[in-house]
């Protein structure tokens, strides 16, 4: 039907638009724009820079390095940071660049990155349970020397520190500058709990005052006291997500204050982590999802909660700090005015304790050493205090001590005090190179127990401990009897 | 015409010869088709295949630093004495089981409604495709919605029942955990989802079947539910078994749906095989070895399911 002539121009033509395709498929993508310079800049400088760190940043100017890429989670603090790089790029003209990926992804697409020792960032603010992977694997470069010598590891909490940048425990040695802090607190209905009648209903059922909850039996009782199930209200809005680790910090919520670990300092889980208070912990937790959470909420995270939290289904919710501006947002909350915000309560004996959430800014190992340096510059800059409190006046939630005790921060958003009250007894989950295998066997038991039904507190941890037991043999963690 | 001379009309076409230099060769034409063909497919399916196969007896972390080291059968030792795993097995075959058998009764059902062409008809059939054509994940977060115990209207449409009892997803029936309740939840939407793409299938079945085969049971006072089994049921079976075998193949592989509305939960409930091998393959985990000896082990029973189906395939088109 066609001569040779028409085939081969066809043919030619195929091939072209496929040399076309392979070309834009691999040609490094436009950076995303940058946002405008801020306009909210003016009211973080209100916290008086006194004591920098030791370091100031180093001048770019001879720099050849232009333009730094970050990847991050795509949230809101992502934009902060991004408003950060604005005014490093002002102040120094290297560009920086905060690339945003869904948070479904996030992780998956840094450990494709990881495993691929990928160049295509500078560095990340990646996840403190990441910690172990990104400094055994070689993809994190170790910034020791460079905290301790500029006085940036002295500048942050110990507690984020530990957290959020060292590795192995205990080591001092440090992979990561504290970026985002964060952890799971509580937000409330003011209106629900000042209600005249709803306190009056309440002494008369509890004896003692509807007030936020000073400890986790208040906090059921609390919860109890506004569930109405015929109407779809719930008391609480608690984490109950099997997908990745939403489930287990939950119950790290109340694992924490009732005085249980994850393991001993030998890595020791048997009789840790089936303790008589987790074993309590989890039954609490699981008392607590089945009177009194929201209705619909057997599959939430940190969007359902707020979800419920906003839409009236639930009187308390809990989540990570960082998504608490969406509840203090007349536009995204209608009970914007009246949310009010308390950490998580003690146990039954007065312990403290709250799942950490947050993030460390890491430098990638396998982008040149110019580069590594130039990251260096920004996080010199980055954690100055006149730059740590610009960044919480953004929004972002700065690990930096003196700022954390500021009055300018206390007072700059209504759940800033019981962050960084919560800041001072956050713990975390394992952090070592195999903490995802040690977490899906949590999410499934936890998930198997709390929200299906099946078995007991005890059989429940008993079956975690000793799975994990056997994971953490297997890979050398604990010796092998 | 009258213009046209005869000179014009004598004349040969113009045919531009072909040089060399502007006319491809068939074998040069074939060429161009064949090889970025072939070169794309060992790049981005023979590698992957036979390195998936080779890690599949190692120990290897996509994220670890250290080479993969060989371990024999060990991985696959592991996956076949793993009672999570037997589970997730479990666990797919009844939502391969329920989901496929539905599917193929209502598509079938819907084949029939729609063959007998009325005012609309082609609106309605249109109307019926739609759920097929949308992204798994969005039907599943879709979903989770429609099944919100407190706004969710799927509760409502069901009655004699209270609707901030019944929790589909949660598992729950009036606080009390109810065993297989979510697994049935994702089955029903994937019924919803699927079934139209059988019943496309046996429609133009139904609309290959010649009408004399129908005249002449009619004439030999043939019952409607005779000439149902005798006629159509053989006729289009060929291609309900190909709906039948894709559907299988497909639930089987399930994976966004389920993601988008449980997640896999609650517990183990709705944890498919394609969602534990994402878990173990990714998630953090990277445990590139033991995952890919699961896929094999996924991939031979796709395998020989197919198998099974095509053999009776055959069957069926040399009956019919």
């Amino acid at each position: 039907m066609f001569s040779n002539k028409v085939y081969g121009r066809f043919a030619i033509a195929i091939a072209l638009l496929s040399v076309l395709l392979i070309v834009a498929a691999c040609a490094t993508p436009t950076a995303a724009p940058t946002q405008a310079p801020p306009t909210a800049a003016a009211q973080a400088t209100a916290v008086e820079a006194t004591v920098a760190p030791a370091q100031t940043a180093a001048s770019n100017a001879g720099s050849a390095v232009k333009e730094l890429k970050i990847i991050w989670a795509q949230w809101e603090p992502a934009d902060y940071l991004q408003q950060m790089g604005n005014l490093y790029e002002q102040e120094t003209g290297t560009k920086v660049t905060i690339v945003q990926e869904p948070w479904g992804t996030f992780g998956n697409r840094f450990f494709a990155a990881m495993a691929a020792k990928s160049a295509e960032w500078d560095g990340v603010v990646g996840d403190s349970q990441w910690l172990g992977q990104g400094a055994t694997s070689g993809y994190y470069v170790d910034m020791t020397d460079f905290m301790n010598s500029t006085g940036i590891a002295q500048s942050v909490t110990p507690a984020t520190l530990t957290y959020y940048g060292e590795y192995p425990s205990g080591s001092k040695t440090y992979w990561a500058y504290p970026t985002e802090g964060d952890a799971d607190g509580w937000a409330y209905r003011k209106d629900l709990f000042e209600n005249e009648d709803n306190k009056k209903a309440f002494k008369e059922k509890y004896g003692y005052d509807l007030a936020v909850p000073t400890s986790q039996e208040q906090l059921m009782d609390i919860a109890k006291f506004f569930t109405d199930k015929e109407k779809g209200i719930g008391g609480v809005a608690i984490y109950t997500q099997k997908d990745y680790d939403a489930i287990t910090m939950g119950v790290e919520n109340a694992m924490f204050p009732f005085g249980g670990e994850w393991q001993d300092a030998n890595n020791n889980v048997m009789g840790v982590v089936n303790s008589p208070e987790n074993i309590a912990a989890v039954q609490f937790y699981k008392d607590l999802y089945d009177c009194c959470q929201a209705p619909g909420l057997s599959n939430a995270f940190f969007q359902e909660t707020n979800d419920a939290f906003t839409s009236g289904k639930a009187a308390m919710a809990m989540n990570y700090f960082a998504f608490f501006p969406a509840l203090t947002n007349p536009q995204t909350n209608q009970f914007a005015s009246t949310t009010g915000f308390f950490s998580n309560p003690p146990g039954p004996k007065g312990d403290k304790g709250a799942a950490l959430g947050g993030q460390g800014l890491s430098i990638i190992n396998f982008v040149s050493d110019e580069r590594k340096q130039a990251m260096k510059d920004f996080i010199t800059w980055f954690a100055k205090e006149e730059n740590q409190s610009k960044w919480a006046g953004y929004g972002g939630y700065t690990c930096n001590s003196k700022v954390l005790q500021s009055d300018t921060f206390l007072k700059a958003q209504p759940f800033n005090p019981a962050f960084a009250e919560t800041m001072t007894f956050v713990k975390d989950f394992w952090n070592i190179p195999i903490y995802a295998d040690l977490l899906q066997v949590t999410q499934s038991n936890f998930s198997k127990f709390i929200i299906e039904g099946q078995g007991t507190a005890k059989e429940t941890m008993d079956t975690i401990a000793a799975e994990q037991e056997k994971i953490l043999k297997e890979n050398g963690y604990i010796k092998a009897q | 015409m009258a213009t046209v001379t005869a000179e014009s009309s004598t004349s040969k076409p113009f045919v531009r010869v072909p040089t060399r230099r502007n006319q491809l060769s068939d074998r040069a034409v074939m060429n161009l088709f064949i090889w970025p063909t072939l070169i794309l497919l060992i790049i981005f399916n023979f590698f992957p295949l036979f390195y998936s196969l080779y890690l599949s007896f190692t120990s290897y972390r996509a994220t670890s630093p250290t080479a993969p080291v060989w371990v024999g059968i060990q991985n696959y030792t592991n996956i076949l004495t793993d009672p999570d795993l037997w589970q997730a097995f479990t666990t797919s075959g009844r939502y391969v089981l329920f989901s496929v058998a539905l599917q193929t009764v209502v598509g079938f059902g819907l084949a029939l409604l729609v063959r007998g062409k009325f005012r609309g008809s082609g609106v309605v059939t249109t109307l019926i495709l739609i759920p097929m054509m949308l992204s798994p994940v969005v039907v599943g977060l879709f979903w989770k919605l429609i099944y919100n115990p407190s706004f969710g209207f799927f509760n409502y449409a069901i009655p004699f029942i209270n609707p901030a009892a019944l929790d589909m997803i949660g598992s729950r029936f009036a606080d009390i955990p109810v065993q297989y309740l979510a697994l049935a939840s994702v089955i029903l939407v994937d019924v919803w989802m699927w079934s139209p793409f059988v019943m496309l299938l046996v429609l133009s079945g139904l609309n290959a079947i010649p009408d004399y085969l129908y005249e002449a049971a009619a004439i030999d006072r043939a019952s409607s539910w005779f000439q149902f089994w005798r006629i159509t049921v053989p006729q289009v079976m060929p291609l309900l078994l190909i709906a039948v075998l894709f559907r299988t193949i497909e639930a089987l592989k399930s994976f966004d749906l389920v993601m988008g509305m449980t997640g896999g939960g609650p517990g183990n409930q709705t944890e498919l095989i394609a969602v534990y091998l994402f878990r173990v393959a990714f998630q953090g985990q990277f445990r590139s070895g033991y995952a890919s000896a699961l896929a094999y082990i996924i991939l031979i029973i796709v395998i020989a399911i197919s198998n099974l189906y095509i053999r009776y395939l055959n069957q069926a088109k040399g009956e019919a």
